[in-house]
């Protein structure tokens, strides 16, 4: 063992690396992406990874390399589950030969998601035995044991984690090299009965499932991780997760009466039977967990199975926040309610208005161009702008205001032809990143197609997915093996499922673009534009523009038409930022005094 | 049982998450326990970012209201945000550059940083125990980089002796490891520019 400064999921990946897994698929996904990035980035060659494309394809490569007796890893956020759903409920049934342990991320708050659902509630749900790791260290460890009990029982089995722990860096003991499993799976193995999926199987599994249950949550009472650790009063503290380390850390530092504090680190199979030996030692209990109450819920089950009368007290009861992340002020005055001490307050007075800092499209994105192209295209026209899942999100925040609508990856293009149903007349358009588009929009569009619907969709291609940091797809031509391979092109695909008009069209080139929009949004039919520009994080900068003080008549159009962080006002007059500056030249277009221009070398 | 507490925040892309990190690198050299936090993912673009840092023995990497020793602020507005997490009398090392918002810009806005600096003067020797202002533009154009105000404010830090046992010297050991050697010189000037 050696010691190293890890960030939550390089730990989970690190780990999975000395576990001796041999195939890890995943989607990326704030917070779970860099779990698969860090096996790829030290893979010695032995692992096969893939970045998937989408959570449902990577579930189901990994469930068939379990049933060949590899040790698996899938990886994605916690709204991914649920378009991988549909093949781990089934799967769970039939279950698996090599260990297969499924990353979840779960994002309290929610930090960068749409959701704030809970993993553990859906491991209830689909029967998979479910870990949830305090921090990076417990996560580490806990992927050996995870890989064990998968095997032990043959079935998936969840990591959970949440942002705090994915995204926090601590310094811990890992394995050395010579201490690495190597685990050699034999291959597929045909047996009918075992792996295909009939109502007589699923009855048998069924019944077998709760009865192993049953003994998980036994198993689970005597595991270590669910620790105990013993107050002064008949008062005691449920915790999960990070909301056990902010507990943990305020116990600690406070001096006089202390609660019992119960962390539960495996919550599915419910370790009922040490629970109900926690609930009789006290009198109250308070559960601090994120999400959904579900430890809670537990709590209140075991009340009434074992015969213990006491009172739980938390989501259910209003004493915690039902949504949100519990941050440890929060915590701190759950506890300080709880045992009946005042709350002392850090809070400062007269402080000044601090600006709002929503997140906003990088300075010289090339979906900014796009959006403003399409907007002014469709200027006074009744339209409907379906957004999507990624960076264009941000093209809702003025002054673009270019997304109306945004539900989950790849709806767009549904929610743009429902619009469509009601008021035919609405010049309906569909934005779709290109990672999204091989994701999940390809079915919205033969569903247009198919279903002759009236609507423009707007490819924002910028060869890359952005969002969760710049992984590969379909159409980037290379994969996470590092291989090159032929790029799937999203016009072929487009004209393949019989759209006739597809454009490619260069967005920073504003007046074609707008003219481009113009002409397509007009044919009948379901028609495309793919804007290509590339992600302009990933290029250096071209020479930064700036503002001909003697041209500019300040009417700030450049910054009310685009909102671009590059162009700020200094000293009452519109200025460009040459630190976030790339170069794309929109303003200049924008500006009715041709006032702004490539600024010239020293 | 002490652990120092320390916050970095600004805006993203400033460069916290590398200032976050060299000083970890430090604290582990010594053999200290680290913890650390950060922002990732679509709340950082252009939003504030804010990183948690604690050396020593703790539970979880999230610091808790008045209890920050340190405050490392990359922009004047993102300090005086941070400012419920400083503890009665800690320190506070900022920079003096504010970084307008679009949605400010639009707005008309007036921020500007002196409000922020005269405020956070206005809280010294009260509950801010000591206040390092960093004038950006000056350090930029003497050090000729915009890129190393991070060892700017973190050079301060240390060779305060606000980062528990982390000395200057540590730090820079952390850097000659971490950073490329032509970038030693400027980062090394960097560190020793401002004054504490």
């Amino acid at each position: 063992m050696h010691k190293e400064f890890l960030m939550g999921n390089e730990a989970i990946g690190r780990a999975c690396i000395a576990a001796g897994v041999n195939v890890v698929a995943g989607y990326p996904g704030t917070p779970s992406t860099e779990v698969l990035e860090t096996i790829a980035k030290e893979n010695d060659g032995s692992i096969y990874v893939e970045w998937s494309v989408n959570e449902k394809a990577a579930m189901e490569v990994a469930a068939g390399a379990a049933y060949s007796g590899a040790r698996t890893l899938v990886t994605m956020k916690q709204v991914g589950l649920n378009v991988a759903s549909d093949p781990l409920m089934s799967l769970e049934y039939v279950g698996v030969k090599g260990g297969m342990v499924v990353l979840v991320a779960d994002d309290p708050g929610p930090i960068s998601s749409q959701t704030e659902q809970d993993t553990r509630t859906f491991a209830e749900y689909s029967k998979v035995p479910c870990f949830d790791p305090s921090d990076a260290k417990e996560a580490y460890e806990m992927i050996f044991e995870a890989f064990e009990l998968s095997e032990k029982y043959n079935t998936p089995v969840f990591m959970r984690p949440t942002t705090r722990v994915c995204h926090s860096y601590q310094s811990i003991d890992v394995r050395d090299y010579a201490e690495y499993e190597d685990h050699r799976p034999d291959g597929f193995v045909k047996d009918s009965k075992r792996w295909v999926i009939f109502p007589k199987l699923s009855f048998a599994n069924h019944a077998k499932i709760e009865v192993r249950n049953e003994g998980i949550s036994d198993e689970f009472s005597s595991n270590e991780r669910n620790a105990v650790t013993a107050g002064t009063v008949r008062k005691g503290i449920v915790a999960q997760g990070i909301s056990y380390a902010n507990v943990k850390d305020i116990l600690d530092n406070t001096e006089g009466q202390k609660p019992a504090l119960l962390k539960i680190s495996t919550p599915f199979p419910f370790p009922e039977k040490l629970a109900s030996e926690f609930l009789k030692s006290v009198d109250e209990v308070l559960v601090i967990e994120e999400l959904d109450p579900y430890i809670e819920r537990h709590l209140l089950q075991v009340c009434g199975k074992f015969g213990v009368n006491v009172k739980i007290t938390g989501k259910l009861t209003g004493s915690v926040a039902r949504s949100g992340e519990n941050m440890p002020d929060l915590v701190q005055k759950y506890i300080n309610d709880f045992m009946g001490i005042e709350n002392a307050s850090c809070e400062l007075s007269e402080t000044p208005e601090l600006p709002v800092r929503p997140p906003v499209l990088c300075a010289g994105c090339p979906h900014r161009a796009s959006f403003y192209a399409v907007k002014k295209a469709m200027k006074g026209k009744e339209t409907i702008f379906a957004g999507d899942i990624g960076c264009y999100t941000l093209g809702n925040a003025m002054p673009l205001d270019m997304v109306d609508t945004c539900l989950c990856m790849g709806a767009g293009l549904g929610i743009a032809q429902g619009v469509g149903r009601v008021k035919p007349d609405t010049k309906c358009f569909a934005f779709v990143g290109d990672s999204t588009f091989f994701a999940s929009a390809i079915t919205g569009v033969v569903n247009a197609v198919y279903n002759q619907a009236d609507m423009t969709l707007i490819v924002l291609d910028n060869s890359t997915t952005a969002m969760t940091g710049h992984q590969p797809h379909p159409g980037t031509g290379h994969t996470m093996m590092g291989e090159f391979t032929d790029k799937i092109n999203i016009e072929n695909i487009l004209r393949g499922i019989g759209v006739e008009t597809v454009v490619r069209q260069d967005p920073f080139k504003l007046d074609e673009a707008v003219g481009v929009i113009k002409k397509v949004a007009d044919e009948p039919g379901v028609k495309a534009v793919i804007f290509e520009a590339p992600c302009c994080v990933l290029f250096k900068p071209e020479t930064p523009y700036e503002v001909d003080l003697d041209k500019c008549v300040d009417c700030k159009m450049c910054i009310r038409e685009i909102g671009c962080p590059g162009v700020v006002l200094k000293d009452g007059h519109v200025a460009v930022d040459p630190a976030l500056c790339n170069g794309c030249g929109l303003c200049s277009q924008i500006c009715p005094c041709n006032a702004i221009g490539k600024a010239v070398k020293e | 049982m002490s652990t120092t507490n320390i916050i970095l925040c600004g805006v993203g892309g400033q460069g916290t998450v590398l200032a976050s990190k060299l000083t970890a690198a430090a604290s582990m050299a010594k053999g200290l326990n680290v913890r650390s936090a950060e922002t990732i993912g679509m709340a950082q673009r252009g939003g504030s970012v804010l990183s948690y840092l604690r050396i020593g023995e703790c539970a979880s990497p999230l610091i808790n209201n008045g209890c920050a020793d340190l405050i490392i602020g990359f922009e004047p507005a993102e300090t005086v945000r941070a400012l419920s997490y400083l503890k009665e009398g800690g320190i506070v090392i900022t920079s003096d550059r504010a970084m307008m918002p679009v949605t400010a810009a639009l707005q008309g806005s007036d921020y500007e940083g002196s409000k922020m600096t005269d405020y956070l003067k206005s809280l010294e020797g009260g509950r801010i125990g000591k206040l390092v202002i960093v004038n950006t533009d000056d350090a930029m154009h003497d050090l000729g980089s915009p890129k190393v105000m991070n060892m700017v404010l973190l050079g301060a830090a240390a060779r305060g002796g606000f980062l528990g046992e982390v000395t200057i010297d540590d730090i820079k050991q952390a850097l000659v490891k971490k950073v490329k050697p032509q970038f030693h010189e400027l980062n090394f000037k960097a560190l020793e520019y401002a004054s504490v």
